[in-house]
């Protein structure tokens, strides 16, 4: 169980203007702005739970993981997980989380990943019968065995994040803390990634927490999703929920041999290319049907496809939204 | 401690693997321990009366001094702790079970250790096969040795504790350049990593033998020469302890401190 609440966090920058001049004015009195990364943040999560935690660079997302993994020490508020304090009580609390940075590495650079393994098992005092059933699983898993001999140096993005995770799940972690962990990959190694941790969260029962800026990342494995922009919690709730607050707009894909059909004023032409129409509609207003049979009888259609607002255009409409 | 006798392992195996490195070492320190004592004994040829030291105990101190340079110097610096707390991967540090505190001092220790078990045979083979006035002695009696041995460790974890202040205060300044150079310079100076300590003017000798620097590589080095014997060398070892514990417990403090208000650099 994960409860924050009222958590604040501000950081002192040090700001100048460009220019020699302030460089030097700079060097006798600097000034410093307060960025107010976490605002009176607070929410829960259960046991068990998948939650997508979503917003813009800057945002905070990476703030509140880092106040939940115990590095940060927020100025106010309480945040308590599994009964502990996480910067108070810092090492019996990691203990149970692994995490995940997609921008960082865990493993020792210029040693094969095996022996980053072994070394997390002595740090972590995993059982060896224990340690040796969950680097099985995920070798398999996360298809490793070809890895395991290679320095870290000599792997490409997509084997090493696929590792990364790994190290992150060989004590059994209770919770897992996944910090952009699809940042970079290609489409194989996002699915591979994605599907394991469905799996892991299906079968082991962890909790994950996933910050990302891909929302097919959100749209595979998420249900519930917090929103944060400008440090502030703006949205909890599930996905769909989320589109159905959003536009009920459909988009409608038509692809047609011969003249362009004639549209009405209840379509709105979004793009229009030779044997190519995109269209957008309210279904409240012109049902899906009747606007394909409109257009069937008008032309001759080769090709139909309908689709909902998408997980991006939605963020992108609550950034509006929410001028963040 | 397994957790950190793994760490002290890895850290060991890593740096063993930078073999072009030690044998570059290698020569500069036979060239340099060549150098230092053909300057000394021009010195004492002039006047042998006139020097603190004997030659040969200044000889042994030279020798032994390049052998384990990799424990004692103060300039040699841990690239991958400073990156960490520049870079911001202390995040990954902080997330394990493991007080950043022991995990950075027995890395350190591990890396100087491995880096001296790589340098210090061929030197000390060598510098008791060359002939005299080069050829470095052995101590007195087992006893002095035993003391010397004693002393190296406790050199060692000074140097370690001395060096960590130096990284802890990058939570603070995120450049290595100034204080690092600064306290190379002084600290070299006053541990006797130029000139042993006992070559000193007498008044700045008497505050010198005083300071931490003394409780690095100029106590087991004069130990071992027999320049320190007897009751003084266990004052000298009290000395090193005393000077061990402040710093173990500055150091904790600083660090308890720097995390308190740790910022990850870079997101």
């Amino acid at each position: 169980m994960i409860t924050l609440s009222n958590i604040n966090k501000t950081f002192r920058v040090a700001r100048r203007q460009a220019g020699f001049g302030r460089a030097v004015k700079a060097l006798f009195s600097r000034e410093y702005e307060l960025i107010h990364a976490l605002n009176d943040v607070s929410f829960t999560i259960k046991d068990g739970e998948m939650v997508g935690y979503i917003g813009p660079n800057g945002a905070g997302k990476s703030t509140t993981i880092k106040i939940m993994c115990g590095i940060l020490t927020p100025d106010s508020g309480m945040c308590k997980i599994n009964g502990r304090v996480p910067w108070r009580d810092r090492i019996a609390h990691v203990r149970e989380i692994g995490v995940v940075f997609g921008q960082r590495s865990q493993l020792w650079w210029d040693v094969p990943i095996i022996d980053s393994f072994e070394l997390l098992r002595d740090i972590y005092k995993i059982d060896r019968k224990i340690y040796k059933n969950n680097l099985d699983e995920l070798t398999v898993l996360l298809d490793l065995s070809e890895l395991l001999k290679t320095p870290a140096r000599s792997l490409s993005l997509g084997q090493r994040m696929r590792c990364e995770i790994a190290a992150s799940l060989l004590h059994s972690p209770k919770i897992l803390f996944l910090d952009e962990p699809t940042i970079g990959l290609d489409a194989v190694s996002k699915m591979t990634v994605r599907q394991f941790i469905k799996r892991i969260n299906a079968e082991r029962g962890t909790t994950v927490i996933l910050t990302t800026h891909d929302m097919q990342d959100i749209e595979a494995l998420t249900e519930r999703i917090l929103l944060i922009g400008k440090g502030r919690i703006l949205l909890d709730g599930s996905l769909t929920e989320l589109k159905k607050r959003s536009s009920r707009r459909k988009t409608l894909v038509v692809e047609y041999n011969g003249s362009a059909p004639e549209i009405t004023d209840d379509m709105t032409l979004i793009e229009k290319k030779n044997g190519r129409l995109v269209i957008s509609l309210d279904p409240e207003i012109f049902p899906v049907s009747d606007a394909i049979a409109y257009l069937a009888a008008r032309t001759e259609l080769t090709d139909v496809s309908v689709s909902g607002i998408t997980a991006e255009e939605m963020v992108a409409e609550l950034y509006r939204e929410y001028h963040i | 401690m397994k957790k950190y006798s793994a760490l002290f392992r890895i850290r060991f195996i890593n740096s063993l693997q930078y073999r072009a490195a030690a044998l570059a070492g290698l020569a500069t320190q036979f060239a340099w321990g060549f150098m230092e004592i053909s300057a000394f004994s021009a010195f004492y040829r002039a006047n042998p009366a006139a020097f603190p030291m004997e030659f040969s105990q200044t000889v042994s101190y030279i020798w032994m001094q390049q052998a384990f340079l990799t424990l004692f110097m103060m300039w040699f610096w841990e690239y991958d702790i400073a990156a960490s707390i520049i870079e911001g991967s202390i995040a990954y540090e902080m997330v394990r079970p493991l007080d950043i505190y022991n995990r950075w001092f027995c890395q350190i220790t591990a890396n100087r250790l491995a880096r001296a078990a790589l340098r210090c045979a061929p030197i000390l083979i060598f510098a008791f096969l060359v002939p005299e006035p080069y050829r470095m002695t052995l101590p007195p009696d087992a006893a002095q040795l035993f003391l010397f041995l004693l002393s190296v460790l406790l050199a060692l974890c000074v140097v370690v504790a001395f060096s960590m202040l130096m990284y802890i205060s990058l939570f603070y300044t995120l450049s290595p350049t100034g204080v690092r150079l600064f306290i190379a310079v002084i600290s070299d100076f006053f541990a006797g990593g130029i000139v042993p300590l006992p070559f000193f003017p007498a008044p700045v000798r008497a505050v010198a033998e005083w300071l931490p620097f003394a409780a690095m590589q100029n106590m087991p080095l004069r130990i071992y020469s027999g320049n320190i014997a007897g009751m003084d060398a266990f004052a000298g070892i009290g000395l090193q302890i005393f000077w061990l514990a402040a710093l173990l417990a500055v150091g904790r403090l600083m660090m308890s401190r720097a995390l308190k208000r740790v910022i990850v650099q870079g997101g």
